[in-house]
């Protein structure tokens, strides 16, 4: 296998609140134009750790490095750059109750370019189309949204300044299984289409088995094992064994399978 | 790294983009892009030159190339994916733009709505006094429901803890009050009428009144913003859904909470009130304590004070109907709780001068 990029590096990172250890020496990459999948219990420091990644929470020691540069140690100019690679789409969606979805799309275009208010409209428009929204939701406040639309124009949102890694936590949650599968062929869609970097927090293993190239474990507060579905799969551990092998795992498996046979056969 | 988008017509009359087609040339790009198409309507345009290509970017060379574009020539297999997704998406999100009305019928027709909103608003209010009697009326027989402890909660909330603000601001009103009286009384040599003044003035109306408005902007908006975040996140339908009446769960302690501790907060207003006219007439008017009191004690009749009382119990009731009404009728987002807060405290501090005018003439009319 060829050396990839590697566009996020974690090392050695340690979060600690108060007496409370929930990383402790863990370390993770995650290359240039995968789909990175992270699972965990709950409570076991996955969203803490897209904290971290995002520069949103201090860790107590270690290093995060995205784009090779260290998070902690940057101004607040190089910082802005930064986020400005990067999109995230909250678990909740975290869209501004006040604007409507396509102001919420406009807010980051507003702050970091000066463009003219007609190109950012046919923008504005491009994201929410893009990420699977008809048309009159734009002029919609997310009060008036329903919770599968809510997670599109969020997505709208984190797609606003095209963004080379996308952060997503649990993207899937709360959406029927229909709209979950669609949230998954949209963001394959995506990552191919705009050549994204994806690093995906979810529960859902449908998820994991259709759109994920690795799928990270946090387990014992430390990344147990990065690696294909099919090597996590094996790996030597009663969670991971549990997780994979019990019944949702199994079925989620079977699916997949069943859904790639259907493809080659067609 | 970065080099600017461009956009330029050769010799040949080919159209060429170059450079970085992201974002951040996007401004001048859009320029350029309608530059160029008043030039030529549509056609051919050479992409191969374009160092680095994103969505904005991607739409830029859609809108040049207009309905042709497969006219668009030089695209690598990802860009040309990139330019076909953003091309998909596009045609489905032909944004439209409803036609805006002339701004005198937008005029009209916002003059009209806000009329209609006031009138239910009272309408609404007036229903809720009467849900509240109703409430009040059904869980009175039944001492098992009386909810002891959140009312003692809601007294030392809106009471105990407004004792020092209530206090503070009345003593300061009371010595104002004083100060004026002492100026104008003097020119007339009837300085000494200034006890009555701040006696009268305190009594019937500034005691009550300032209670009332600082309760309004105090425990109004506080209960307005606590039911309303309970709405905004489902709290309320889950009281409802759990076999719970809301308005005897939330409203009737607030509401009881504020008719106990209205009255008393009032009575510490007045003496407070009372008590700066006093200092001001001991320090700056040569009225020694023991005058003012012999003069208070002549002049003030014990029915002032009754009046003033008398229209505590009732702006308690009406200030937690209005802030816990708009607290219902919030919906959803943070911002509908902020302007549901707002609306309260500005109907409260409204609904509270306005009893209090009426009340001054129907008083002054019975000669009390």
């Amino acid at each position: 296998m060829t050396e990839r990029e590697t566009v996020i590096e974690v090392h050695g990172l340690r979060n600690q609140f108060g007496t409370q250890v929930v990383h402790d020496n863990l370390d993770l990459d995650v290359y240039k134009g995968e789909i990175l999948g992270v699972v965990g219990g709950s409570g076991s420091g996955k969203s803490v750790l897209l904290r971290s990644i995002i520069g949103l929470n201090r860790p107590t020691a270690g290093s995060v490095k995205v784009f090779g540069q260290e998070v902690t140690r940057l101004s607040e100019a190089q910082r802005s750059a930064i986020e400005q690679r990067c999109g995230v789409l909250f678990q909740n969606g975290a869209l501004f109750s006040s604007l409507t979805v396509a102001e919420n799309v406009m807010v980051p275009l507003r702050e970091h370019h000066h463009l003219p208010m007609d190109l950012m409209q046919r923008l504005a428009a491009l994201k929410i189309a893009l990420a699977g929204l008809p048309a009159e939701a734009g002029a919609k406040y997310p009060s008036e949204l329903s919770g599968g639309m809510v997670k599109r124009a969020a997505l709208s949102r984190s797609l606003a300044l095209d963004p080379e890694i996308l952060f997503l936590d649990e993207p899937t949650a709360g959406l029927d299984p229909i709209g979950a599968a669609a949230f998954d062929q949209l963001i394959l869609t995506l990552r191919e289409s705009l050549g994204l970097t994806v690093f995906l927090i979810t529960h859902d293993l449908d998820t994991l088995y259709t759109i994920c190239d690795r799928v990270a474990v946090i387990a014992k507060k430390r990344v147990l094992i990065a690696d294909t579905l099919d090597k996590v799969e094996r790996f030597d551990d009663p969670w991971v064994q549990e997780y994979f092998q019990g019944p949702r795992g199994r079925a989620a498996e079977h699916a997949a399978e069943h859904a790639a046979h259907a493809a080659t056969e067609h | 790294m970065a080099q600017a988008g461009t956009l330029d017509v050769d010799s040949g009359g080919r159209v060429v983009a170059a450079g970085d087609w992201t974002l951040a040339s996007a401004p001048a790009l859009d320029q350029r892009v309608v530059e160029v198409k008043r030039r030529r309507a549509s056609g051919a345009v050479d992409a191969s030159g374009i160092s680095r290509l994103d969505t904005a970017g991607a739409e830029l060379l859609l809108e040049l190339a207009g309905d042709a574009r497969d006219g668009i020539t030089g695209l690598d297999e990802g860009r040309r994916a990139l330019v076909d997704a953003v091309a998909k998406a596009q045609t489905e999100a032909v944004a439209k733009v409803p036609p805006q009305p002339p701004g005198i019928v937008v005029l009209l027709a916002r003059t009209g709505s806000a009329v209609e909103a006031i009138w239910h608003d009272a309408i609404a209010l007036v229903g809720f006094i009467g849900l509240m009697l109703q409430t009040l009326a059904r869980t009175m027989p039944n001492p098992r429901r009386w909810r002891v402890t959140p009312l003692f909660f809601h007294i030392e909330q809106t009471g105990l803890d407004a004792v020092p603000i209530v206090a503070l601001l009345s003593f300061l009103v009371g010595a104002v009050v004083a100060f004026l009286g002492a100026t104008v009384l003097r020119d007339f040599g009837a300085s000494v009428f200034t006890v009555e003044l701040v006696g009268y003035s305190f009594l019937r109306e500034f005691g009550v009144l300032l209670t009332a408005i600082l309760i309004a902007g105090r425990s109004g908006s506080a209960f307005t913003a606590q039911i309303g975040s309970m709405k905004a996140r489902e709290e309320i339908d889950a009281i409802r859904t759990l076999g719970m009446d809301p308005v005897e769960v939330l409203v009737l302690p607030r509401a009881l909470a504020l008719l106990i501790s209205m009255p008393m907060l009032t009575f510490i207003a007045m003496l407070a009130g009372i008590f700066g006219g006093a200092i001001v007439c001991i320090f700056s008017l040569d009225i020694s304590p023991g005058m003012f009191l012999q003069r208070f004690h002549d002049t003030a009749s014990v029915r002032h004070f009754w009046v003033g009382m008398s229209k505590a119990p009732v702006f308690a009731f009406l200030i937690a109907a209005i802030g816990c009404l708009e607290g219902f009728k919030v919906s959803g987002s943070a911002e509908s709780v902020g302007q549901h807060t707002t609306s309260s405290v500005v109907q409260s501090i409204f609904v509270v001068i306005m009893i209090d005018a009426l009340a001054a003439i129907f008083f002054m009319k019975l000669d009390v």
